[in-house]
């Protein structure tokens, strides 16, 4: 059993996307948990298709596709963030109209000028295949920035999650918190659509999450939880789409899922059935 | 530096207007708050008594007037209930901090942690500190948000409905409670729709459907005239204890109990 788990490992290529998964696993595990405590959990499912945007014109006109689909991305995280601060629109309306426009005008140009970058279908659903170092370093030092503006800003992050109209006259700069957040979320979507896909990836930072709040009922603890087990699920998962062949996001998912029934069974559903994430 | 003409003022609002839409929500507005005050807002839903707090937070802009604040004033404010999500998986203490910038670290340092059992023993909840938050009694809720109000020392505290959704025994001990802190040289200001429970116990009342309607001590804001052109239906007014007590208009039930002639306020 041991053996045929640590098969894959003999290989260059799974060494590198078991780093990508397991890093990409624990940071979407960090940020959903602001991500879901906000109620802005179909965020990570509209941010994903919009950087498929910024993916198709990068590839397109030849940019650097982190530099194009971050850009691409972080503008299309501000331009919600701000319609959803207005009230007059929902965070959920909000995400559509601007996420699925986004979409659908990257489907137009790879269609009208054929993709000359990154595989098509692994953008979609994620591939354990084609995963360079410089996706790895990448990975590696949005995780570490990501983690560093989390350390730094912690009351500020939790005060505004919590309560952004009292944070705000309290003194704290909740659009700057609120920009800040949007650009963790956009580099994490960013860096971990190559493994998982832009279909899969809104789970990734929505399950995890999930699974942590139903374990515990304080802060840090739903923080940390959620990390460790989107790493966990990420590793685990980048392991069954070796032995099964089938696209990495999927199993990480399905992994993520899996964990999802067993917590929910364990804790008898209880917090659930409150409506725990929801607002 | 303070105005010295100001005197003891922390906060006045001077011909102010505001409003979501084209439609003002307050007009022509003059108040000032000072401090040692304990004043009520009254008046019904829709009547601009949460903008009107929101003018006094900084939170939102006047379209027409001024707003002066004291230069470094400290405002507490505690919200609704209603409008907190009670699953948010935080702890008393964790909430409480909220309030205390983060220099440097982000867990609380031996200071934080001093000033935060200081404050929640001094309301009566040193004992919940690590509850979630939902745990908690409506009373006890609303404990929680002023300890993380006072947590910032402020000399101004607004409170947006405090005794909204909590028991009789509540409602008395948090009257204690406003009254105490009042004392210690914290000026208070709350909304309420709570005539008879709330309002007609504080030493000055606000009365306002858009504009201030009246001004003054309960005797003086709560007749029948002010009420009515406040909140839009009759009612009738009675002496008990020495405190107004009002009554719908309309009510069937005459207790035997000296009415309040309507000529008295100072209806603006």
């Amino acid at each position: 059993m041991i053996d045929l788990l640590l098969d894959p490992f003999r290989y260059d290529f799974f060494v590198k996307g078991a780093m990508v998964a397991t890093l990409a696993g624990g940071l979407c595990g960090l940020i959903g948990v602001y991500i879901t405590l906000r109620g802005m959990s179909y965020i990570g499912h509209g941010l994903s298709h919009a950087i498929f945007g910024g993916f198709a014109a990068s590839s397109i006109i030849a940019v650097n596709y982190y530099i194009g689909a971050g850009l691409w991305g972080l503008s299309s995280a501000l331009a919600i963030n701000s319609v959803t601060r207005r009230r007059r629109i929902g965070a959920d309306s909000a995400i559509g109209v601007i996420t699925t426009a986004s979409f659908a005008l990257g489907v137009v140009l790879l269609t009208v000028f054929g993709n000359k970058g990154p595989n098509f279908d692994a953008a979609l659903f994620g591939s354990i295949i084609g995963v360079s170092s410089t996706d790895v370093w990448a990975l590696a030092a949005i995780t570490a920035f990501t983690v560093i503006v989390i350390f730094f800003n912690y009351r500020a992050l939790l005060f505004v999650t919590f309560d952004p109209e009292v944070a705000n006259v309290s003194g704290l700069r909740t659009s700057r918190i609120d920009a800040l957040l949007m650009l963790v979320l956009s580099l994490a979507i960013l860096a971990t659509l190559s493994i998982i896909g832009v279909t899969l990836v809104a789970a990734t930072l929505v399950i995890p999450a999930v699974i942590a709040r139903m374990l515990t009922n304080k802060f840090t603890n739903m923080l940390l939880s959620s990390a460790i087990i989107g790493a966990a699920c990420g590793l685990v998962g980048m392991n069954l789409s070796y032995h099964l062949d089938v696209p990495s996001g999927t199993t990480i998912v399905l992994t993520d899922a899996a964990v999802f029934v067993i917590a929910l069974v364990a804790t008898s559903g209880q917090r659930l059935q409150r409506g725990v994430m929801a607002h | 530096m303070i105005d010295n003409k100001r005197g003891d003022e922390l906060i006045r609002l001077s011909a102010v207007e505001f409003g979501y839409t084209d439609t003002p929500v307050l007009t022509g507005v003059n108040l000032a708050l000072r401090a040692h005050d304990l004043v009520g807002v009254v008046g019904p839903s829709g009547s601009g008594k949460t903008s009107l707090l929101r003018l006094l937070l900084g939170a939102a802009r006047p379209r027409h007037g001024t707003i002066y604040r004291r230069p470094g004033i400290a405002v507490g404010y505690v919200p609704q209930l209603e409008t907190v999500n009670w699953d948010f998986p935080v702890t008393v203490a964790e909430c409480v901090l909220m309030a205390r910038k983060q220099r440097g670290l982000p867990w609380p340092s031996r200071a934080d942690k001093a000033d935060i059992a200081d404050v929640l023993e001094r309301l009566g909840i040193g004992h919940l500190a690590h509850r979630q938050i939902r745990q908690l009694s409506g009373g006890q809720q609303q404990r929680m948000f002023i300890a993380r109000a006072l947590l910032r020392r402020p000399q101004l505290l607004l409170m947006d409905e405090p005794t909204s959704g909590v028991d009789v025994s509540s409602r008395h001990d948090m009257l204690h409670l406003l009254s105490n802190l009042n004392s210690e040289g914290v000026a208070i200001m709350i909304t309420t729709h709570d005539l008879n429970g709330v309002a007609s116990h504080l030493p000055r009342l606000v009365a306002i459907h858009q504009r201030i309607v009246a001004e003054g001590t309960p005797r003086e804001v709560m007749t029948p005239s002010v009420l009515e052109e406040t909140f839009g239906a009759p009612m009738q007014i009675l002496e008990h204890l020495g405190m107004p007590v009002v009554l719908d208009g309309r009510s069937p039930h005459r207790p035997a109990a000296r009415p309040v002639p309507s000529t008295v306020g100072s209806a603006k």
